[in-house]
């Protein structure tokens, strides 16, 4: 490991001056669970590390009419032990609780797993069909980018030098809205996803059709990938097995994945569509209340 | 070298303490090498394993994975402190009584582990028991008695 | 030896569970393991590795790691003591130095991912491991073998150029077969033409590690007049001294290793990696150097267990005996040679009686890790093999699995397929306890949706080793007895050793405060490993509690003034009969009176007594696992939902560390049955070398593990012991595989049986 620096600023500000003089030898450390492993295993060789959990933003947890404002240095647990989350966002949640173990959970951030960009990495799915975006900080001042445009290849990213992500902004669900997260791991517990499948659906007033649906695939492809032949198929569609299965089976088209220590492609496409038919049952479940 | 050292001021195991810990050091080093706390154990140093598991502020974490310099001001607390003038803490004797360890490398981030469980959650079912211990991981004992230490403490708490 | 044998309710000791000597310190974060040790002066040590499986070292260029401030020293395979080129006994495994020096250092060529090529010494740690990364190393790469078949090609590239294979007794060379045995007895061949059913298969698997939780590491401390001093995790402090003192090239007396706590072994810490290498950099800085391994070269270049490849072939008669068996095993040895072909050829057939019956074994070389021991290293792979084909042998025949396995149990005079003939066993009444067990007699249960149950039952043996041991006793004023040994505690052997002590001297097990100590401290003893240190640890504290009896009685016959011939003793009292001639009265002394007096007075002096074993065999080991399975159809995830190990144990000594053993060795089963392995790139290395993607058992992967002891003493041992630590690992791969065939209809003959392999196998 390169010895590095640390440094905790207390603005926005100050970690962007940080990080835009160092270039690619400093990084922002949220939880540090993926960025301390990372540079251990000298895949960077930095000079500094920049905690965010200093910056008040960073550290925010807001919901409100207006949505959900999650802080990027903000802990796993944090989320899934905030009441108001857990009952309007419960596809989040999904997420944020099966990151790690407890003890990753105390300190693993959203952001983080956001930034790290993994195609595993559990919270960026959900965050896709609850439609986030990241509000992203820099040298050439602020801007929003929708999640499912945020990771562009594994571990990559469309921040650049100099940029922060500050929090994530999810938007208050509509009503007849309902989403769901789940992974396969061979394990029940600190794995890394084989595949993984979010859904969000919004039902129309009888709740018998879905009015949009939203899919996002985990783990079969460079990026975390948003389904949109799987999501579209369903759009304006009734409820029922076939139109669910057919979705199903567009979303396995949809994935792309490779054959690697962690499952095999025959096997990652089997588990997209068995998941995407269970995530858009439980996300109609939780849509109907 | 691009590095200085961070002067940190935290509480461990409720006594004070003040040192100096290299900008790049893990919480895990600066316990066992600088504090001279060596019950904290060292497994796998990416947080797989849970033997470095202290409790931060109320909250258990793999100190591998934290760095001293983000515990300036913090409370720690590791296995070291769970016993106290009245003896063992009832997880101890409960591991001791249950066999619950074999080579006992585990032992001490189990104990801090279960006792973040304990603290908040003084009931919890055996389910609740392994998921929350599925962190921690242990070679030697197949986990059973394990849990049935835990369970043996919260029946009785 | 004689022979005590009792029912439980006569023993004072054995057989109940008192909290474990060592434990206080164990639960308070107060005992020392190797990674706590701390030093004056003391500096640190790390290793520049390679990222090849295989490949020629063209130069290594350290100028850069040199400049780093901070950096104390460098040394390559050069600093390496030249060493003999022969075989040296280290208890679990033969080695040869001068291939153990290559393998710890590469010398021209580098055979396996992660093999070490430099090592820095530095004034800390981080120091130490940035410098190592900084080293300059100019690789020609080599195509790697990473399993038998690649290795075994005619035109396949040569690992070790110096190994001499043996085929048969036939020397050969450009090899990568190091070894190939038979074993034959009856008429194999014409038993097959009389078989009216046959079974037949080939199943293969891939290295596993250990997986114990304390990663390797050693501290060294070599004094200017050449004298070592290890502070070590170690299964074994003398077999590591008699390793260091050929690979240092000095001689033993000159080391002293102090085994510290250990984090797990399982075999796996009997070979030394960073002792040698933290003396030399310790010599070459005049500093104590301490190395601590990073986990993923604790999974790439320490361990693993062989993987490799069985073929069975079995045969039974209309009537459901088990007339042959043949079977041929290949295993990976790693860089150099020595894959437990032997073990695995004692234990295959041990579970049967069988007339006539083949085994050929061979040892190959490959780019991987050289292997070490893994708890009853060698017989889960062929039990997995064995079992598994029993079970299908009794499917064809509409044979019940459990009735066969009993009507073809071995027995006393059994001859296994190696030829040895077994003294008492218990193979009989293990199956009878599984066939009594709660879980065998009820109900698998439904399934929920999607998904379906099996339940599978496998055997597992393991023969259990004797060796070297040697205890020291002391007797305090207080009464207590101080007991020395040299064996590490992995998991309750003090407590174990104690209790043996205890017994014979009517004392409770806390009154013998056991430590263990370094090799100048006590006689020679062997590992902590393959089964035997309860039963020759243990064996030896026996003696030397006889002996120390026989000592005390001298001095309570000063005491009474009678002669020692006439003082009894029995349940911690000395007493003596009136000697009416004499006019003396009947006396009465406890063990703990004497003690006081033998301060106080002048009794002859302390008293102290030895006990010191050399034991050829022990008794041999059987257990049956029972596992209840359920498979989720739609993504080919197992759950293991309930699982019994029955296992006969001899006597159990302290029965919680004795459940304690099975049901660890059950989980690691149930890991290795079901997800764990070492997934290689085609070009060679493992890649998944972390706890993350190794995917050992958590707690939530597991069910509670149901145990049932079965005792049946063996006469080899005075209280009947039989090692327990190895048979629970070897039953669990065919369990849960035949378990696997009970819910699906499906045989896996291939190692994990994860989810996408069955997920493949219910598409097809
Ligand atoms: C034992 C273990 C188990 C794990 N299990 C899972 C799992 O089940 N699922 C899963 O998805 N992941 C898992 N992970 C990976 C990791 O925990 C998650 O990705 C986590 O969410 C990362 O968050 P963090 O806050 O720790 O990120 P950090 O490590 O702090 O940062 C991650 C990356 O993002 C960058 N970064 C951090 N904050 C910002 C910011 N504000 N702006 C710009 N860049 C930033 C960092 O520089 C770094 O490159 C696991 C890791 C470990 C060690
Ligand atoms: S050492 Fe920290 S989790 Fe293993
Ligand atoms: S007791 Fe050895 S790892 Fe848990």
């Amino acid at each position: 490991m390169h010895p590095f620096n640390y440094v905790a600023p207390l603005t926005v500000k100050e970690a962007i001056d940080i990080l835009e003089k160092h270039g690619d030898r400093a990084r922002p450390l949220a939880g540090g669970t993926d960025l301390l492993v990372q540079a251990r295993g000298n895949k960077w060789d930095l000079d500094a590390v920049v905690d965010v959990k200093k910056i008040p933003e960073a550290m925010q947890l807001d919901v409100s009419n207006n949505g959900l404002t999650i802080g990027a240095g903000v802990p796993c647990y944090q989320i899934y032990d905030h009441e108001k989350i857990k009952s309007d966002y419960p596809g989040i949640v999904d997420g944020a609780f099966i990151i790690g173990g407890i003890q990753i959970q105390s300190r693993a951030a959203i952001g983080g797993n956001l930034c790290n960009a993994a195609p595993s990495g559990d919270a960026i799915c959900p965050l896709i069909v609850y439609g986030a975006t990241a509000n992203i900080a820099g040298p050439s001042g602020n801007r929003d980018v929708s999640v499912e445009d945020f990771c562009v290849g594994p571990g990559k990213t469309v921040l650049k030098n100099g940029e922060l992500l500050v929090s994530i902004s999810v938007p208050d669900p509509p009503s007849g809205f309902g989403a769901a997260y789940e992974r396969f791991i061979p394990r029940n517990e600190m794995d890394i996803a084989v595949a993984a499948v979010a859904v969000s659906v919004t039902l129309d007033n009888s709740g018998t059709n879905f009015e949009s649906v939203r899919i996002a695939l985990a783990s079969v492809g460079p990026t975390p990938i948003f389904a949109t032949k799987a999501s579209n198929s369903l759009q304006g569609k009734p409820i029922n097995e076939r139109s669910i299965s057919e979705a199903a089976t567009i979303a396995k088209d949809e994935s792309s994945p490779i054959s690697d220590m962690r499952g095999t492609i025959e096997h990652r496409k089997q588990l997209i569509e068995v998941i995407t038919k269970r995530m858009i049952n439980k996300a109609i479940k939780r849509a109907r209340g | 070298m691009a590095n200085t050292n961070i002067h940190i001021t935290t509480t461990i195991n409720e006594q004070p303490y003040e040192f100096l810990a290299p900008s790049y050091m893990s919480l895990l080093d600066a316990l066992r090498e600088i504090v001279g706390l060596t019950g904290t154990k060292e497994g796998c140093l990416d947080g797989n394993c849970g033997a470095c598991t202290v409790n931060v502020d109320g909250r258990i974490v793999d100190s591998c994975l934290v760095l001293a310099a983000e515990i300036d001001g913090c409370k720690v607390e590791t296995v070291e402190g769970m016993a106290s003038s009245e003896g063992l803490h009832p997880l101890q004797k409960a591991f001791l009584e249950e066999a619950a360890l074999q080579c006992g490398i585990c032992t001490p981030g189990f104990l801090v582990a279960a006792k973040g469980l304990l603290d908040n959650e003084p009931n919890p079912s055996e389910h609740r028991i392994r998921h929350w211990l599925a962190g921690n991981l242990c070679r030697c004992t197949g986990y059973d008695k394990i849990v049935k230490a835990v369970q043996k403490v919260s029946s009785e708490g | 030896m004689v022979q005590t044998f009792k029912h439980q309710s006569e023993y004072k000791v054995i057989g109940s569970r008192p909290v474990r000597h060592d434990g206080f310190d164990k639960v308070t974060g107060r005992a020392i393991y190797g990674g706590d040790i701390k030093l004056p002066g003391l500096i640190w040590g790390a290793l520049t590795r390679s990222p090849h499986a295989h490949a020629k070292i063209k130069s290594i260029d350290t100028r850069a790691a040199e400049k780093i401030e901070g950096v104390l020293a460098i040394i390559t395979s050069k600093d390496m003591p030249e060493t003999e080129d022969k075989m040296v006994d280290l208890g679990e495994g033969d080695e040869n130095p001068r291939w153990t020096s290559n393998k710890l250092m590469a010398q021209q060529k580098v055979l396996y991912k992660g093999h070490p090529v430099a090592a820095v010494a530095a004034v800390n740690r981080y120091i130490a491991e940035h410098a190592a990364t900084k080293i300059k190393v100019e690789y020609e790469v080599l195509e790697a073998h990473n399993d038998v078949d690649s290795a075994l090609r005619k035109d396949a590239a040569i690992i070790l150029e110096s190994l001499e294979g043996d085929d048969l007794g036939e020397k050969i060379h450009n090899t990568n077969l190091a070894k190939h045995e038979k074993y034959e007895f009856g008429d194999v061949d014409k038993a097959f033409t009389n078989a009216t059913y046959i079974e037949e298969n080939t199943y293969t698997m891939q290295m596993v590690h250990q997986g114990y939780i304390e990663p390797h590491n050693a501290t060294a401390f070599w004094d200017e007049e050449d004298r070592v001093k290890i502070w070590t995790s170690t299964q074994g402090a003398f077999t590591a001294r008699t390793a260091l003192s050929n690979l240092l090239q000095l001689d033993v007396s000159r080391i002293k290793v102090t085994p510290c706590e250990i984090g797990g072994g399982f075999g796996g810490k009997i070979p030394v990696y960073l002792e040698p290498i933290a003396a030399l950099l310790s010599k070459k800085t005049g500093r104590p150097v301490k190395m601590m391994m990073e986990r993923t070269a604790v999974f790439e270049t320490t361990g693993p267990t062989p993987g490799g490849k069985v073929w069975v072939k079995i045969g039974a008669d209309k009537e459901g005996k088990l007339i042959v068996a043949e079977s041929k095993i290949w295993f990976e040895a790693g860089c150099n040679p020595g894959s437990m072909i032997e073990p695995a050829a004692q234990c295959i057939y041990a579970p049967y009686d069988i007339q006539n019956t083949r085994i050929d074994t061979y040892d190959v070389i490959v780019n991987k890790p050289k292997v070490a021991p893994y708890r009853a290293p060698g017989s889960p792979q062929v039990a997995y093999a064995m079992e598994s084909a029993v079970n299908d042998l009794c499917e064809k025949a509409g044979w019940d699995p459990l009735e066969f396995r009993m009507s073809n149990a071995s027995d006393k005079d059994t001859r296994r397929g190696d030829g040895v003939k077994f003294s008492v066993i218990g193979t009989k009444e293990v199956i009878k306890a599984t066939k009594n067990s709660k879980h065998w007699n009820s109900d698998l249960g439904p399934a929920e949706k999607g998904k379906v149950r099996g339940r599978g039952i496998s055997h597992g043996y393991w023969f259990n080793i004797g060796l070297k041991s040697s205890v020291n006793l002391n007797v305090n004023k207080d009464g207590t007895v101080t007991l020395i040994e040299g064996s590490t505690d992995i998991g309750g052997s003090r407590a174990s050793i104690s209790m043996q002590a205890a017994e014979v001297l009517g004392i409770p097990a806390e009154d013998v405060r056991p430590s263990v100590v370094d090799t100048d401290s006590v006689g020679y003893t062997d590992v902590t490993g393959g089964s035997r240190t309860t039963y020759a640890t243990g064996f030896a504290a026996w003696e030397a509690a006889n002996n120390l009896i026989v000592e005390m009685k001298k001095r309570v016959a000063l005491y009474f003034d009678r002669n020692h011939k006439d003082i009894n003793f029995e349940s911690g009292v000395f007493s003596v009969e009136p000697d009416i001639e004499n006019e003396k009265p009947e006396r009465n002394i406890t063990f703990k009176e004497i003690a006081e007096k033998i301060d106080d007075d002048d009794l002859g002096g302390p008293v102290n007594s030895v006990g010191s074993v050399d034991l050829e065999s022990a008794g041999d080991g059987f257990g049956m696992h029972i596992a209840d399975v359920e498979v989720d159809l739609a993504t080919g995830k197992t759950d293991v939902i309930r699982y019994t190990a029955v296992q006969d144990v001899g006597k159990a000594i302290h029965p919680s560390y004795v459940e304690g053993q099975m049901q660890g060795g059950a989980a690691q089963g149930i890991g290795w049955a079901l997800n764990e392995e070492y997934f290689m790139q085609d070009e060679g290395g493992m890649v998944n070398s972390s706890f993350l993607d190794y995917r050992m058992p958590t707690s939530l992967d597991l069910p509670k593990i149901e145990t049932v002891l079965v005792e049946v003493p063996t006469p080899l041992h005075p209280y009947g012991v039989r090692g327990v630590g190895e048979v629970p690992i070897c039953p669990p791969l065919a369990a849960v595989g035949n378990a696997l065939k009970d819910a699906l209809g499906i045989r896996f003959s291939d190692l994990p049986m994860n989810p996408a392999k069955i997920i493949k196998a219910i598409g097809n």
